[in-house]
């Protein structure tokens, strides 16, 4: 963690949901202990979610296709919700969407509770629907999502192809939030992952603190775009301030 | 899977139950029974047409740009695309297509991306999201920026590298190539005639679209 001070660490099993709200200025590290894992993670303003991650936004203002650090996520609304402030990996995955039951169902087999107890088969659809529930929030609210861990290239002809060897064990990204946001992850296997077993390994999450981006931070100079982008976002934190 | 397809329709305009030109920069919502067949023609090129599908019966199951890439494990949407919803199913079927290639990675401008993208002084200028708030407005039923995912880009030009970089090329679209679609059930269709001029995806200079359905014969 490159922030000053740990705040709270969990250990998400695998197949496990999870949701909080990260103060601005908060970093959240997300660590693939067995290098395999797959976090598919929405994002929402925590005061008003009806402001949440855009993935067009965010791609077309950096001109990739994928997430790394030095990049940042965007709001529907021309804001920074985080900065990817370190990165393993190199590559998140964000046009490959989430898997839903019947996927899960037709590559693992039923796998159901009342069969396996708590090592059921969740699937990332269902795991994001029943977080969102605990907020006020429901399908209308799945828009695309980012896949931490996961690599998915795209050849000349536009085929999709699964990166082997994206993750390693250990690897870990860091999220530097710019706004109080809502996050919602699952940790649930990916549905292009090529594995025939349902065996999503464990992710350790660490919240802490830390400086807000400095006036050379990596991730506001990396683009013009993104120095825009800070001054929207900071433009709406006083905005907020004002009508506490 | 080649880069493009060509495949044309025989459909005849004449025997069209809706036909109507879209200017630039307006909104338009058309609803579709299963089986109707939705045509959108590209009248003078290189024209963004930025569009949603919703189930007709429940608008929460809308079109998704993910599960529509990852069900033909491929970016770019031409003939014998399905069209998939947020829960995995088809909404509709691309059947005809002259342009063969669309987007769906590109999203849908609006005032606030306009300021990221080029300048904080571009937030007045008239933008798709506009287009479709004010359309979902009109339409009622409850609809706002929540049923506003990732759109379509039909004849738009976004290609993606195996590097992974993200470019908007000149369009790949001309004057009156169209596409054509087929309903797998009920389908509300929500359309932004885009109106951007601050890249190529109009050639920067955004113009009408003719739209059509033909009833299931």
């Amino acid at each position: 963690m490159t922030s000053n001070e740990s705040l709270w660490h969990d250990t998400l099993r695998g197949g496990q949901a999870w949701s909080r709200r990260l103060a601005r200025h908060q970093r959240l590290r997300l660590r693939d202990v067995e290098g395999r894992a797959c976090v598919s993670a929405l994002f929402y303003n925590a005061r008003d979610p009806i402001e949440r991650y855009n993935m067009p936004d965010t791609l077309k203002a950096q001109f990739t296709a994928f997430l790394t650090a030095g990049r940042v996520l965007y709001s529907d609304m021309g804001r920074i919700l985080c900065s990817i402030v370190a990165d393993d990996c190199g590559w998140h995955d964000t046009i490959s969407g989430i898997g839903g039951a019947d996927a899960s169902r037709a590559r693992f087999g039923e796998g159901s509770y009342q069969a396996l107890r708590n090592d059921f088969h969740r699937n990332g659809r269902d795991n994001l629907l029943v977080e969102l529930g605990k907020h006020g929030l429901g399908k209308r609210d799945v828009v695309s999502n980012v896949n931490f861990f996961v690599g998915v290239t795209v050849d000349e002809t536009g085929a999709l192809a699964w990166r082997p060897g994206n993750s390693r064990p250990g690897a870990s990204v860091e999220l530097r939030f710019e706004m109080d946001t809502l996050v919602v992850l699952s940790n649930t296997p990916h549905p292009l992952d090529p594995g025939s077993t349902y065996q999503p390994p464990p992710v350790e999450l660490s919240i802490g603190t830390g400086p807000p981006a400095a006036e050379d931070d990596r991730c506001r100079l990396s683009r013009p775009e993104n120095g825009r982008g800070f001054q929207l976002t900071e433009a709406y934190a006083a905005e907020m301030a004002g009508v506490r | 899977m080649s880069s493009f397809r060509m495949t044309e329709s025989r459909l005849e305009p004449a025997a069209a139950a809706v036909d109507v030109t879209l200017p630039a920069g307006q909104g338009w919502t058309q609803e579709l029974a299963p089986g109707d067949i939705f045509r959108i023609v590209d009248l003078e090129g290189n024209q963004a047409v930025d569009t949603l599908f919703f189930n007709g019966r429940d608008i929460d199951e809308r079109y998704s740009a993910t599960e529509t890439i990852r069900a033909q494990g491929n970016i770019y949407l031409t003939t014998g695309t399905r069209l998939m919803s947020s829960e995995g199913r088809p909404l509709l079927t691309i059947v005809a297509d002259t342009c063969g290639r669309h987007d769906t990675v590109g999203g849908a401008c609006s005032a606030e991306s306009n300021q990221v993208r080029y300048a904080l002084d571009k937030q007045h200028m008239h933008n798709c999201r506009d287009s479709f708030l004010l359309a979902l407005a009109r339409y009622g039923h409850g609809m706002g920026k929540r049923d506003l995912p990732n759109n379509i880009n039909f004849f738009m030009n976004v290609p993606v590298t195996p590097g992974g970089e993200l470019t908007f090329a000149d369009g790949v679209s001309g004057p009156g190539r169209y596409v054509e679609m087929r309903a797998e059930r009920d389908v509300l269709v929500l359309i932004s005639n885009c109106p951007q001029l601050n890249n190529p995806c109009n050639a920067y200079n955004p113009t009408p679209v003719r739209l059509l359905v033909w009833p299931k014969v």
